[in-house]
């Protein structure tokens, strides 16, 4: 039976025991003299059974499913030859992975070593075991968990209590979820990199200047140097994010007070939705444009300025380079315009109209007024804005995928190509990995690196604004 | 600024004095100046504006611009003689054989029957190659479906390479120079011949709507891309629907002002700001690495995407709850009401329009998602349309990444118009979420 059945099974048990449940406990109350004797209403009874036919066997099935791969494969390898299993933990996974094609069906069992077929029939064996035991268990809890209900079940029964009780449980169980993803990240990327240190030291990896990630796999390849100084990465990422910031937060920022301040309320109706879906755009789409579009016009715009008499007089050419830092950032930048927009517009909102009145009855002007008095007011929470629209310019993926270049050249010149934080994760990430590599490793340093600065980012945006906003309030 | 100068000569009457004087000469001699800085001023915020309205044309019209010529396709009409000999059919009623007969040279023969003149196998080859590899598959399903047309000679348009495709649409935009791409002039001859004899045509691109991925511009389609993609976010609705609006419950209803509910709160607002991409790798390191769970398979895609959205939902949701009247609680709290049944039967129904719209834009989100489906192994060659939630898939995303990294011209008209289809979606669920909001949203 499989996973999917066997859930559509509990899904049947559950509504079985929420029927049950509810008419056990009118006929208990019948007994006694009629459904006011109850403590609780029977919906509640009813509900209290389906937790109990439901929860126990919930748990056990995702627990299983999540451990038994797990075991079937240690219980594989603990039967293997004992010449093999004394081979280095890659080569044994190796031999595992044979193992499971010839189930899957995918390797050819002939010309294969005697021990590997053994070992898929007693894997096959295995699984169909594992699958034969998670029904039959799965099954048993779930008729237990109706059984003690119909035991359970009496007038007294606080049944509601309990429900609540359980129903407050699991909303507190859903909201941990958001702490389990934290932690989840920090330990996937910690581990990683805590890997990865062992073999490249953290100086290197922060301080080196020279970034070639291919590792040579044999002692005599050529050209496989594997050194990880990443600040050509860092160089790049905060290149190509601060032509996005100069693009993004006068256009950005001006938007907003022109909208919050000088629009009328029509305009005003008609523009924001128009810039919602500017920030709406999924930012494969801005990449496309900005590899396709964005970056040959920029390289031919360079080329012919480059041709003008005025540059000739000045003795430089203009190289632009068809994947220059410059195309990425500027869409990277027209991609963050809503974002500061809607941001800085909430807090040029959430300045008190006193403030404003006050200023206009000393008859300073419109933008004046703007000026000294509502943009200073609201310098935290813009700043915070600005800080938060930052953090997504280096974490933003795409764009920098498809436009910014691979090459990680240190350089601060936007027409240039430079490849940025994200970029690495992804080539480094994306088709065959080796695992344990430093290579692979690489991705997840880059990828803590990444997480811890837009981290510190988000949480002093985030206090900064949370501060402006109570000042206010 | 007429009733400042009579408010201050009025006070200047009172108590007349040399400063002031000289004060209202200051204030008039800058007053030109300050106008005309008031003035620069509102232009920038028209110009800002302007700039962000006109990228968002630019985009569009690109899109739009390079796309839609890709919801069409060049056909080549032949007339196929369907013999049982060229097709290698001895018996009619064998399904098998019928399965395996050789279609292309039935092809073949038909072109050779208008250009009888062509000699040689490299030209044969080339000629042969003006129709899609796809053609034969194309005659096949034909004859599959209808047995009783072996033998007869029929009319069939079919599918035209890419290449003569691109340069078909190039030419007829009126450029000065149609793209040729790989096409020699001898094709391109015979390409005008066809033409003349009003043999090529264009016709609605169904392939684009039906088909998985292929190596072929002229037989790749977004079907499977936009299946993976439904699957993910079925996946990511149930999950980020129901955990997000129970934690929102729980954070406003239930939760004591404790530390924990702070570091839940924490943890939410951080995540919401987190990169895509790291949830890429979450979904590598933890459910791929510990869990072992298969790459490429829109279960994962789904789990991975909903912890992504996952804060939008809770957010929205929180506000959504926020806004229902506290009042509504206290009638249901004295009518003897729990508090599970007020949440149950009265905050959760009216708090309900706002937090499906936080969940329409939280999908929305998603579905455009891309950087973290990479990490997790969605970038897959997928043709078969997936069936189930454990097929490897792609998603439509992601599909427009790898065809804007292929080298055929004709994949640029197709990653556009694979754009527009997503964009349509992404269009229709916004519309959705603003008209729910509009509609549905009481103000108390």
């Amino acid at each position: 039976m499989t996973t999917s059945i066997l859930l559509a099974f509990i899904t049947a048990f559950a509504v079985i025991a929420f029927f049950s449940g509810r008419r056990r406990s009118v006929a208990k109350a019948n007994q006694v003299g009629g459904t006011q004797q109850l403590n609780s209403l029977p919906f509640y009874h009813g509900m209290l059974a389906v937790f109990w036919c439901v929860i126990p066997c919930l748990i056990f099935v995702v627990s299983w499913v999540i451990f038994d791969e797990y075991i079937i494969e240690n219980l594989v390898i603990t039967q293997l030859p004992e010449a093999q299993k004394n081979l280095s933990p890659g080569e044994i996974t190796l031999l595992v992975n044979v193992v499971n094609n010839i189930v899957a069906g995918l390797s050819d069992t002939q010309g294969q070593a005697l021990y590997l077929i053994e070992s898929a029939h007693y894997l096959t064996s295995l699984r169909a075991n594992s699958q034969m035991a998670l029904t039959v268990i799965a099954l048993s809890l779930a008729v237990c968990g109706i059984c003690i209900a119909w035991v359970k079940i009496k007038p007294e029964l606080r049944a509601r209590n309990h429900v609540e009780t359980i129903f407050k449980l699991l909303l507190l169980i859903c909201s941990c979820i958001a702490i389990l993803t934290t932690v989840g990240i920090v330990v996937s990327v910690i581990f990683e990199s805590v890997q990865f240190f062992k073999q490249v030291p953290v100086t290197e990896f922060l301080f080196g200047l020279h970034w070639s990630p291919q590792v040579a796999i044999r002692a005599d390849q050529v050209g496989g140097s594997g050194s990880f100084g990443a600040v050509p990465l860092f160089v790049g990422t905060l290149l190509i994010s601060a032509i996005a910031m100069i693009v993004a937060v006068p256009a950005g920022l001006m938007s907003a007070i022109y909208l919050s301040e000088y629009a009328s309320k029509r305009a005003r109706g008609i523009i924001k939705p128009l810039l919602e879906v500017l920030a709406g755009i999924p930012t494969v789409v801005y990449g496309f444009f900005a590899a396709l579009t964005i970056a040959p016009f920029i390289r031919d715009a360079g080329g012919w300025l480059g041709d003008t008499y005025l540059f000739e007089l000045m003795g430089f050419s203009l190289q632009v380079s068809s994947e220059s830092a410059l195309a990425a950032g500027l869409v990277m930048g027209v991609m963050i315009i809503p974002f500061i927009s809607s941001l800085s517009d909430d807090v040029i909102n959430a300045v008190p109209q006193s403030l404003r009145d006050a200023a206009l009855g000393l008859g300073s002007t419109h933008s004046e007024t703007i000026k000294k008095v509502v943009l200073p007011a609201a310098l935290p929470g813009i700043v915070g804005g600005v800080l938060l629209a930052a953090s997504r310019a280096i974490g933003e993926t795409m764009i920098v995928v498809m436009a910014a270049g691979l090459a990680a050249n240190l350089t601060a010149n936007p027409l240039s190509s430079v490849t940025t934080v994200t970029v690495q994760i992804v080539t480094l990430l994306v088709g065959d990995q080796e695992f344990d590599s430093a290579k692979t490793l690489s991705a997840f340093a880059l990828g803590l690196m990444l997480f811890i600065v837009t981290l510190a980012l988000n949480i002093y945006a985030l206090s900064v604004v949370k501060k402006y906003r109570e000042q206010y309030e | 600024m007429n009733n400042l100068k009579v408010n201050d000569e009025g006070f200047e009457q009172r108590e007349p004095t040399v400063s002031k004087k000289t004060t209202l000469d200051l204030v008039n001699k800058t007053l030109a100046k300050r106008y005309r800085a008031e003035k620069r001023f509102k232009l920038y915020g028209i110009v800002s504006v302007c700039f962000a309205l006109l990228c968002l044309v630019v985009l569009f019209t690109d899109i739009v611009g390079k796309g839609h010529s890709a919801f069409f396709q060049t056909y080549i009409k032949l007339d196929v003689n369907l013999d049982q000999v060229v097709l290698g059919i001895s018996d009619i009623n064998d399904p098998d054989e019928i399965k395996y007969a050789n279609y292309q040279k039935a092809l073949r023969e038909s072109l050779k029957l208008i250009f009888t003149d062509v000699k040689g196998r490299s030209d044969k080859r080339k000629l042969n190659a003006l129709i899609s590899t796809g053609a034969s598959y194309q005659l096949a399903d034909k004859v599959k479906e209808n047995p009783a047309l072996i033998g007869q000679s029929i009319v069939l348009d079919v599918l035209a390479d890419d290449d003569v495709d691109t340069w078909l649409k190039s030419r007829s935009s009126g450029a000065e120079g149609a793209f040729t791409g790989r096409l020699t002039t001898k094709q391109l001859a015979w390409l005008t011949t066809l033409i003349d004899a009003d043999r090529l045509e264009q016709k609605f691109n169904t392939v684009f709507f039906t088909n998985g991925d292929s190596r072929e511009p002229e037989l790749a389609g977004v079907r499977s891309a936009i299946t993976g993609s439904l699957f993910t976010l079925f996946v990511t609705l149930l999950l980020s629907f129901t955990i997000g609006i129970s934690s929102a419950i729980y954070l406003e209803e239930y939760a004591p002002k404790n530390w924990i509910t702070d570091f839940i709160e924490v943890n939410i607002n951080n995540l919401a700001a987190v990169p895509s991409i790291i949830f890429g790798l979450l979904g590598l390191a933890i459910f791929i690495g510990l869990f072992g769970m298969t790459r490429s398979i829109p279960l994962l895609g789904g789990i991975v995407l909903s912890l992504m959205t996952l804060p939008t939902i809770i957010i929205s949701s929180r506000a959504a709850i926020k806004s229902v009247p506290n009042s509504i609680r206290e009638a249901a709290y004295g009518m003897g009401a729990s508090k599970m049944q007020v949440i149950l039967h009265h905050v959760l129904p009216l708090a309900l329009p706002g937090m499906l719209t936080g969940t329409i834009i939280g999908m929305a989100q998603a579905l455009g998602e891309t950087a973290p489906l990479l990490m997790i192994g969605m970038v897959a060659f997928v043709v078969d349309i997936p069936g189930a939630l454990t097929d490897p898939s792609t998603a439509l995303p992601v599909q427009i990444f790898l065809w804007a990294d292929s080298p055929e011209r004709a994949f640029i008209e197709r990653t556009s118009a694979a754009i527009m289809v997503l964009l349509a979606f992404l269009i229709t669920m916004n519309t959705l979420a603003v008209w729910l909001r509009k509609r549905l949203e009481r103000r108390w």
